[in-house]
């Protein structure tokens, strides 16, 4: 029993740890806040995958009683090392993301344009930002077709992670 | 009618379900992927901009080295008095004659055979504009010219005020550039986009003209061009870079020599001067603050405009009125002939000096009686100013060219740079208000986007210098300030490829940029990590600890952790994650430079201060020949190395200077002893 308390506390020190590195890229003062904005920012780099609606939710967990437009590093990490003890918000599964995408490709063409592309990520979901249309298009489309090969697209991105 | 379409609403309506959350699903798995490329970002920046600031840190510890050597060494024996004089000595002492100075250039021959821009005086605009075309066209300018346009400039900067004033009653609007560090591209891109200057187009440049980038020469000819042509519409500040003792270090001086080899000293001389009678700041319709650094709560624009900037030599080198003072008092009795030891060409040159009078006086009669008029105190003084600045007039400066902003209130010492400090919105605002001021333009600090607004929009930093960590970093920026001086920002990136990479892949171009020289560090603290890893472990180090060994051997604050996948995430790793890390450091110094009899610890100590060394060698090459001998080259490692707690014995020296005199005549070929660390980087970088 000893031993596995233990182990549990290695492995919360071990997650405080990563918490507090990810926190201190965004701690331009080095005075344990972060811009609320950041935040999402934060929290994805250590492996978690919210949706913008979750992501408001746990700003709301994490902020002040009465927000400041920061963050204290007191707060956010009981929060964020309990999201990463219970592997909360876990990333989409490669295979999960090819089939959304080809629920958006009805006629299973093994692409879509850009402009359904657009369609889909400006009016659907949580719809992007101009900004991130933007970005997202320029890795993504293969120029020549003008549309996105997205079993290829999906594939670069992964290696790109690792 | 009926159940079908009721169906196919409900089918219908399934459909438009299932698409909006694919639509989400999409979406979320793509802005995480996002937030990992902004996290690289960052932690990319944060390397690049903490390994700059320990080097301008580094800097101030060597100048404290030269100070104490100048100060306290006494030679112990024949051999290091020669080669102290040696040192001290150089070529060229100060002269006091103004002929000398005026047929610096009038001497200098341009042969026959010479293609380049020639100018002749008093310059004309389209000299100017012509130059820019040479340079566009990599031409270089001739000594000579060099020399009489830097001669000009001086005779127009020494009639400037400290704090410029600008209005813009004559002028549409004024454009303000930050830094430019020798990148000339950025510079014919601005003129490019934004028009050459002209009477109707005001031009302030705020500092920071040379150092790191490669054509910090062709800059400053530009730029003291077109001040010298529209001397009403053209403007320059001093930036923190302006300043010989820091362009030792930074490249510029390297530079000056390169291109220059016969009268490269002579520019660097000139130059010195020149620096000195840079104006400080511009004050834009008395609304709008323009200086390089910042302020600091101590930070008085009166006392600014009234000091005499020439004697704010270097922020890295200060004798203070009362600093000399004392020191004449206790040189008093101690050495004969000491106070008139020369200074060495790489120190500041004082002038009109008369160190061996002001010896005999008491420590505040000094002061008091060089200011001319005084009561009669013996011995007949020149009735110039002492040579030195106050200890505040020398604040004022050093605060003014190398703080930096941050968001927290109050004001303190910028530990960062080692220089001038760190104020917030509050010091900002009383300043403002003091002297009823909009807001405040300064430079002096990279940013992604070339510029960035803080403390509430009162406070905008320009940075001019596109891609200047690495191709793809960051953008360039200049601000047009209109009608009611609100400000208009102009973005750039001076570099076409870059244009075309995705984020994703200048992000990562950027990225590996920033792990060669993390890498670089980390193998040239090797004995270090050593001694940090074993307290951990004979063999093996969890990955949390070896985070804690990394910062506790670089002394660098960065997110180690988060990094140590692409730092050390390879062969050497176990399945847990724990790293056998003799075999790792191994890996750090691959393909070491193929020199036998240089043990590889000297070697990393040499090459974890090879910037120091640079710096040393070039001073110690008092006539720039390339070359120093065996025995200046360990006199001066022995001197560096005591000083500087680098544990070194006697006879590795010996050694070790040995196994670099490659042909055995009894000199080191500077160039190629450089070229072993070159090798060093590239293995890092494999």
């Amino acid at each position: 029993m000893a031993d596995d308390r233990d182990r549990e506390e290695a492995v919360v020190a071990e997650l405080h740890k990563k918490i507090k590195d990810a926190f201190e890229v965004f701690d331009h003062e080095s005075n344990n806040t972060v811009d609320v904005r950041e935040i999402g920012t934060i929290m994805r780099s250590l492996g978690c995958c919210p949706s913008e609606g979750e992501l408001h939710d746990l700003i709301a967990e994490v902020e002040d009683e009465e927000p400041t437009g920061y963050i204290r590093f007191e707060k956010f990490l009981p929060v964020m090392t309990e999201i990463l003890l219970q592997r909360r918000y876990r990333p989409v599964p490669e295979d999960i993301l090819l089939r959304a995408f080809e629920v958006l490709d009805s006629t299973k063409r093994g692409f879509l344009t850009k402009e359904e592309l657009v369609k889909y990520m400006t009016e659907e979901g949580e719809p992007f930002s101009q900004e991130e249309m933007e970005e997202m298009l320029s890795a993504a489309i293969d120029p020549d077709s003008n549309s996105i090969h997205y079993r290829d697209y999906i594939t670069m991105m992964v290696i790109d992670e690792h | 009618m009926g159940s079908g379409t009721s169906t196919q609403h409900h089918l219908a309506f399934q459909n438009a379900e299932k698409a909006f959350r694919a639509a989400a699903l999409i979406q979320r798995w793509y802005r995480r992927h996002a937030a990992r490329l902004e996290m690289r970002r960052r932690c990319t920046w944060s390397i690049f901009q903490s390994i700059e600031y320990a080097g301008q840190q580094d800097q101030g510890k060597l100048h404290d080295f030269f100070s104490y050597l100048m100060d306290h060494f006494t030679p112990s024996s024949h051999n290091e008095r020669d080669f102290l004089n040696r040192m001290f000595t150089g070529e060229g002492l100060p002269q006091d004659s103004e002929t000398e100075r005026c047929s610096d250039y009038e001497s200098v021959e341009v042969p026959d055979s010479y293609v380049g821009p020639r100018l002749s005086f008093p310059l004309l605009p389209a000299h100017a504009t012509a130059l820019v075309e040479a340079f566009r066209l990599r031409q270089q300018l001739h000594a000579r010219y060099v020399l009489h346009l830097l001669h000009e400039a001086k005779k127009h900067l020494v009639q400037l005020p400290n704090i410029t004033r600008v209005s813009t009653c004559y002028s549409e609007e004024v454009t303000v550039c930050g830094d430019l560090h020798g990148q000339l591209d950025d510079l014919i891109f601005i003129f490019y986009k934004n028009g050459l200057p002209s009477p109707e187009r005001v031009y302030v440049f705020n500092g920071d003209f040379v150092d790191r980038g490669k054509d910090s020469v062709e800059i400053l000819m530009v730029l003291f061009a077109f001040m010298l042509v529209y001397p009403k519409e053209f403007h320059l500040n001093r930036g923190n870079h302006e300043d010989h003792m820091v362009n030792l270090r930074y490249g510029f001086t390297k530079e000056v020599m390169n291109k220059y080899k016969i009268h490269g000293k002579k520019i660097l001389r000139t130059l010195q001067d020149v620096f000195r009678w840079l104006p400080l700041a511009t004050l834009v319709d008395e609304k709008v603050l323009i200086l390089h650094g910042g302020v600091s709560d101590t930070t008085d624009l009166e006392l600014l405009d009234k000091l005499d900037r020439h004697k704010i030599v270097s922020a890295l080198w200060c004798k203070t009125r009362e600093a000399s003072a004392q020191q004449a008092e206790e040189k008093d009795d101690a050495r004969p002939g000491a106070a008139e030891r020369p200074v060495p060409w790489f120190l500041p040159q004082t002038e009109r000096r008369a160190p061996a009078v002001l010896a005999l006086l008491p420590a505040g009669a000094a002061g008091r009686a060089a200011r001319g008029g005084a009561a009669g105190h013996g011995a007949p003084l020149p009735a110039a100013e002492p040579p030195e600045p106050t200890q505040q007039e020398w604040r004022q400066v050093v605060d003014i060219l190398w703080s930096d902003p941050m968001a927290q209130e109050g004001c303190r010492a910028n530990t960062g740079r080692g220089g001038g400090c760190y104020f917030g919105p509050d010091v900002t605002e009383r300043l403002l208000q003091k002297h009823n001021l909009q807001f405040l333009i300064r430079s002096h600090e990279c940013k992604p986007e070339g510029y960035e607004f803080c403390h509430s929009r009162k406070v905008l930093t320009i940075f001019s210098a596109s891609n200047y960590y690495e191709v793809g970093s960051n953008r360039g920026a200049y601000v047009k300030l209109g009608p009611a001086l609100t400000p208009h920002i102009v973005q750039y990136q001076a570099n076409k490829a870059t244009c075309t990479l995705t984020m994703r892949q200048r992000i990562s171009r950027v990225e590996e940029s920033a792990l060669r020289a993390l890498r670089e560090k980390l193998f040239a603290h090797s004995s270090d990590l050593l001694g940090e890893f074993k307290k951990y472990d004979a063999g093996r180090v969890a990955p949390s600890d070896w985070a804690a060994a990394v910062e506790a051997a670089l002394r660098l604050r960065l997110p180690w952790r988060l990094l140590r996948p692409q730092l050390a995430g390879g062969a050497e790793a176990d399945g847990d994650g724990a790293l056998h890390y003799r075999a790792w450091l191994a890996g750090l110094a691959q393909a070491p430079p193929s020199r036998e009899n240089i043990q590889s610890s000297l070697l990393e100590k040499l090459y974890r201060n090879r910037s120091d060394l640079e710096t040393i060698f070039r001073i110690i090459d008092s006539d720039h020949s390339g070359f120093i001998s065996l025995d200046e080259f360990r006199q001066t490692w022995r001197l560096f190395s005591s000083h500087m707690n680098v544990d070194v014995a006697d006879d590795c020296i010996c050694d070790l200077a040995r196994s670099i005199d490659f042909n055995k005549d009894g000199l080191i070929d500077i160039n190629e002893f450089l070229e072993a660390f070159r090798l060093v980087e590239q293995s890092c970088s494999d």
